[in-house]
């Protein structure tokens, strides 16, 4: 019974150790794949760069040789384990905020942010008076002849009025 | 009977008048604004005959100018300045390479002290500009044009190669688009300056 025991204990101990040899052995392809960023990892960020020399041209679709340097630089700086902000700071440093595909929330920056939502209301703003006091004036023209054909009623019914008076004292 | 009847004071139509001085400073201080953005963008190259800007160069680890790892303008008055901007990915910028280092060999021999070089590498990265300097084996003071507040300066449409050279007073005297073919082409601009 006791050695059954053991010899049972034995390949128990025997698994556990093969089990955690061979994880052993697996972890470095594991490691070496992460070391190599992936082309989505590399234009996840370079597709918020603009290379200077290609005006317009986002840099994970740009074709030319600087474009490709960039690139290039982008994936060892996330081997080395660099963060996305990091990598942006660099590509700021060297080359300025221009390359920034979104620019930064300071100083002149902001102007990009807030002139364009605020000449949007106020272009807002103008247009929706504008379009009041039109249909405004639209409404006064019948309006105003309907208050003028009043008057111009009310004045002739005076007249009549001293007319018939006129004549009366006449008779 | 119209003074028996007057007219009623029209209703009050527009917005106040300080809204409107407002809103008239904001639109003029846009209109300003982007005036003097394209103004700037629209800015030529500088032009030959007027002085250069100061600035200041930091060069590529192994590059030195008098022991120092910067350079600036000013210290160079007195001396011919050739300023070479350049990238690794340039390929026009490689055909002159080779005569722009043997340009620079002849004057650090033929005119010590009298004749500089700098090279400014532009929107380039650094292993590949290294790779560049080592290849054309580039001995005058190289370095990397930070922020482009260099090139930004001389043109703001830069290209590569752009080569300036400076006069021993500052000032600007021959601006080079594109490459140079030879250094015979290199060595008749400079010569004049020497008087020679």
């Amino acid at each position: 019974m006791d050695k059954k025991r053991l010899r049972i204990s034995i390949f128990v101990l025997l698994f556990l150790g093969l089990s955690f040899l061979f994880s052993a052995v697996q972890v470095p392809p594991a490691l070496a794949q992460e070391a190599t960023p992936s082309d989505d990892e590399v234009n996840a960020i370079a597709r918020q760069l603009y290379c200077p020399v290609c005006e317009n041209t986002p840099l994970d679709v740009c074709p030319t040789e600087a474009c490709r340097q960039w690139r290039d630089l982008i994936r060892q700086m996330l081997a080395e384990g660099r963060t996305e902000d990091e990598i942006k700071q660099y590509f700021v440093d060297n080359y300025g905020a221009r390359v920034l595909a979104e620019p930064p929330r300071s100083g002149f920056f902001w102007l990009v942010y807030i002139v364009p939502p605020a000449a949007i209301l106020a272009a807002a703003f103008f247009f929706i008076r504008a379009f009041r006091t039109w249909k405004q004036m639209a409404r006064e023209p019948a309006g105003g002849s309907a208050a003028s054909d009043g008057e111009a009623s009310q004045t002739r019914d005076d007249y009549a009025a001293r007319l018939e008076a006129e004549l009366e004292k006449r008779k | 009977m119209n003074e028996n009847n007057p007219t009623p004071p029209a209703p009050r139509r527009g917005a106040p008048l300080w809204v409107q001085i407002l809103v008239f400073a904001a639109l003029l201080g846009l209109l300003v604004l982007v005036g003097l953005g394209l103004a700037r963008a629209q800015q030529p190259i500088i032009a030959v005959g007027a002085a250069v800007p100061d600035f200041t160069l930091t060069l590529f680890d192994g590059y030195a100018y008098n022991g120092a790892g910067e350079v600036s303008l000013t210290d160079l008055r007195g001396q011919v300045v050739v300023i070479n901007f350049w990238a690794s990915w340039c390929k026009p910028c490689e055909e002159e390479a080779a005569d722009l280092e043997a340009a620079w060999r002849h004057y650090a021999a033929q005119a010590p002290g009298r004749v500089i070089f700098l090279g400014i590498d532009y929107v380039d990265t650094e292993p590949q500009a290294r790779s560049y300097l080592a290849k054309f084996e580039i001995s005058f003071p190289n370095g990397p044009d930070m922020g482009t507040r260099i090139s930004q300066a001389f043109n703001r449409t830069m290209g590569v190669p752009e080569t300036y050279i400076i006069d021993q007073n500052g000032i600007l005297v021959h601006v080079q688009i594109g490459p140079f073919l030879s250094v015979a082409e290199i060595q008749r601009i400079i010569d004049p300056l020497l008087g020679r």
